[in-house]
């Protein structure tokens, strides 16, 4: 690792800390039902949105009609999201008069919205209209991201209420967190990223003169049916348009990452320098750090949220190293060509294939492990043609269960559903009742914490055993060997963890993996979030017991290693077999000599 | 989806007396969840793209429009978008993936070979190749992102050692001097921010119409 890399880091770390407690507080108050900033103006869209929607924001609901609201909630929009996506052509908006998109892939991009995982399996600047992004996609950036803090949220209500028969009300936690979270902070974002030259507006795609043109082969059908290679000359470029910055900002601090244009954050009109490439990793990782102080606020002891954060970071710093090694290390073969990969002042060197000059080693990787240990799909590198260890690196994170940090919310419930797992093994090894915050943690807590987190790699391990089976799932995968198997492993791991990144070499814009991906994505996300609801509807309910001397504490070092052991377990029992048929074997061909 | 069951959980079996069910427990969840969505889709998937944009057509026009180069009236390219060069007076950029021409604006994509790939082995080759002919004389050892593709395949930079590997080449080309070509390289290169935010980087784009302008 360069000294700029371990700076970049520690510059990283820095700002994302400083952010945590005010944000955190911050948080707490908007779902506490609390006055926030401005509150007249603020506060008379809210109640307007109450009264229009028939809502009585003080009533609170049980576990099953939060779980319900959601559910149906995120049903309906998926439906909105389908049916904007196929009626496109109809709709205003439209200035490139893109045709309606093919049912499966709309099927896709619905799920892979409403699931918070942004999973591409379309090119956007060809086929989706200005509309479908901002009225389909970026809402769904907003209320993905929304109901997985409501989800975490109702989950703390659980550990801090006892004797409850309520955990919120969703609907009100949707509203405050969107209105007074989201909305304001990717308002911030959008206009910064603008100043950098995200672009920003409604025209049609723009035609410039190049400098020089450019002779390229291209394949027509003649007046014979046949396909002939022709050459070509154009002395043009099209330069795609839209209302980017609005959605990048939502993009990145809702943990979505699905990507105004196919290469994501690695777009320049997306991410066009490295100020932007920072901001952009901060405001994924702003959410999901905050709110461990958040958890720790709302259950009255804010040493419980430092110690899931300290976990958290403990797990992300060494993935971060080993992705940034590997990467900085460069590709042997190459240096066997005469390339010169020896970073310097003049170049970042190392492994370039697939990354950019402006973000070169340090930037490309930390953006690649703060989007893969917090499920956003966006890249600002191509994961694809990352080394063998570096992209194990990336796998490794999904594998944990998005739980380093996390998606929003997602993030946090996750973690707690470990921590709950940690302190029953830590209870059966003291032979005591198991106990998280003063709540006993009993038989229904286990079955339901092991549903939520063990759904997960079933999908994963499944889905990828059938894809490699078939004729169907084996045609996806785009490079030979072993790296083809890592892409289809990597799309399974990425649409179950609802991370939405991808080995993009991948073809999965076939009915097969729009289908599949698509089922893996919406059982990812639902299934453990009924789960963690029911679990949040049971501790809710239960008294709380007092903390005696037998107490195991759940802020000091030894239950942080607890975690970081259940986590690791869990992760590496799982998946190490997966690991050694790809990016292992990978490596060991890469470097036998 | 209409009906809360009474008496699974333990909590479920408590929580009807919670929200009173005005219009029965199907439109109490229906209703909301509708009016809801549109509501949210009317502000943040209509006010709040709208209101950026006009923010951001008021206070930055320039870059939000795509940060184009106009000379004569004419856009000739966006400072943030790549294009293909290919001839010897020229800065070469980073070889482009997209196709089927390269710096084409509607394909960004990375080549995603992997780095076992053996096709990434021939097209290294050929780009070494390409760039061996062009400049005989040149052996040093080649900057990596002279011969990989970028992520976008519109990336804009090159490193600067890359600028001042085809230095000599360019000079040669144009018939100018090479201290000249390579004051052009240091007026256009950008060295990391406090050595710790960016990389070192030349626009190409930039340069060459600087090149292009010197008498």
């Amino acid at each position: 690792m360069t000294a700029q890399s371990w700076e970049l880091l520690a510059l990283f770390l820095a700002l994302t800390l400083l952010c945590v407690k005010p944000l955190g507080l911050y948080m707490a108050k908007v779902v506490a039902g609390e006055p926030v900033g401005p509150a007249r103006s603020s506060g008379a869209l809210e109640r307007l949105i109450y009264r229009l929607c028939g809502i009585d924001p003080a009533a609170e609901m049980g576990w099953q009609r939060y779980a319900i609201a959601l559910l149906v909630f995120n049903a309906l929009g998926g439906v909105l999201l389908y049916v904007l996506q196929r009626l496109q052509y109809e709709l205003p908006l439209n200035p490139q008069h893109f045709a309606g998109v093919s049912p499966d892939t709309a099927f896709n991009t619905a799920i892979s919205f409403i699931t918070n995982t942004n999973w591409q399996s379309y090119t956007p600047e060809t086929s989706l209209s200005y509309l479908t992004q901002m009225m389909g996609l970026a809402v769904q950036n907003f209320l993905s991201a929304a109901t997985g803090i409501a989800v975490a949220v109702a989950l703390i209500r659980g550990l801090a209420r006892h004797s409850a028969r309520t955990i919120g009300n969703f609907w009100v936690d949707l509203t405050r967190v969107t209105l007074y979270v989201l909305l304001p902070i990717a308002a911030l974002i959008a206009v910064v990223l603008v100043s950098q030259g995200v672009i920003q507006n409604f025209s049609p795609y723009k035609t410039v003169s190049l400098l020089q043109p450019v002779t390229y082969p291209q394949q027509r059908v003649n007046a014979a049916g046949k396909t002939v290679t022709q050459s070509v000359t154009t002395d043009v470029q099209t330069l795609p348009m839209g209302p980017v910055a609005s959605q990048e900002a939502i993009k990145e601090l809702g943990t979505n990452g699905g990507g105004f244009f196919t290469a994501t954050s690695a777009h320049p009109y997306e991410n066009p320098d490295a100020l932007t490439n920072l901001i952009e990793i901060l405001a994924i990782v702003l959410i999901p750090a905050a709110l461990t102080y958040t958890f720790g606020h709302m259950v009255g002891d804010t040493r419980q949220g430092w110690a899931v954060l300290a976990a958290m970071l403990i797990l992300f710093v060494p993935l971060y190293v080993l992705c940034n090694h590997a990467e900085q290390l460069g590709n042997p073969r190459l240096t066997a060509l005469g390339v010169n990969q020896t970073a310097s002042r003049l170049q970042s060197g190392g492994n370039m294939e697939g990354k950019e000059v402006r973000f070169g080693i340090a930037g490309s990787t930390l953006f690649a492990t703060v989007a893969t240990a917090t499920s956003t799909g966006a890249v600002d590198s191509m994961h694809d043609s990352y080394m063998p260890l570096g992209g194990l690196a990336l796998l490794f994170n999904m594998m944990l269960g998005e739980v380093v940090f996390g998606g929003v919310g997602s993030g946090l419930y996750s973690m707690l559903i470990f921590a709950i797992v940690g302190v029953f093994i830590a209870g059966l090894m003291i032979g005591r009742t198991p106990e998280y915050l003063g709540k006993k943690i009993e038989a229904f807590e286990m079955k339901m914490s092991s549903i939520a987190i063990l759904v997960m790699p079933v999908l994963v391990l499944v889905g990828t055993a059938v894809a490699v089976s078939l004729p169907a799932g084996r045609a996806g995968a785009f490079n030979p060997g072993a790296h083809g198997f890592a892409e289809i492993l990597y799309a399974f791991t990425s649409a179950a963890n609802n991370n939405g990144s991808a080995f993009a070499g991948i073809n999965a814009a076939t009915p097969f993996y729009n289908i599949t991906l698509g089922l893996v994505m919406w059982i990812g996300r639902y299934w453990p979030i009924v789960a963690v609801l029911a679990i949040s509807g049971s501790l809710a309910a239960k008294k709380r017991i007092p903390v005696t001397a037998g107490t195991m504490p759940t802020h000091g070092p030894t239950f942080i290693l607890l975690l970081i052991g259940t986590v690791l377990l869990v992760g590496a029992l799982t998946f190490v077999p997966a690991l050694a048929l790809g990016p292992i074997v990978e490596h060991l061909l890469l470097w036998r000599h | 989806m209409n009906e809360v069951p009474a008496s699974s959980a333990r909590a479920g079996g408590l929580e009807r007396r919670v929200e009173p069910h005005r219009d029965g427990p199907g439109t109490s969840v229906l209703r909301p969840a509708v009016m809801l969505l549109l509501l949210m889709t009317v502000i943040t998937g209509l006010a709040y793209p709208l209101a950026i944009t006009g923010i951001a057509q008021v206070l930055f026009p320039d870059q939000a429009n795509g940060s184009l180069i106009v000379r004569d009236g004419r856009a000739i390219g966006s400072r943030l978008i790549g294009q293909p060069f290919s001839a010897a007076g020229d800065f070469w950029s980073r070889p482009s993936a997209s196709t089927p021409q390269p710096y084409n604006g509607l394909d960004s994509t990375g080549s995603n070979l992997g780095p076992l790939n053996p096709a990434l082995l021939v097209a290294v080759k050929a780009r070494i190749a390409a760039l061996r002919a062009a400049d005989p004389g040149n052996t040093a050892p080649i900057p990596v992102d002279l011969v990989t593709a970028s992520a976008s395949g519109l990336d804009p930079d090159i490193s600067i050692a890359a600028a001042d590997y085809q230095a000599a080449r360019v000079a040669r080309a144009r018939h100018l001097r090479l201290a000249t070509v390579r004051r052009l390289i240091a007026a256009h290169a950008r060295y990391p921010w406090l050595g710790v935010l960016g990389e070192p980087h030349v626009n190409v784009l930039e340069l060459n119409l600087a090149l292009a302008a010197v008498k």
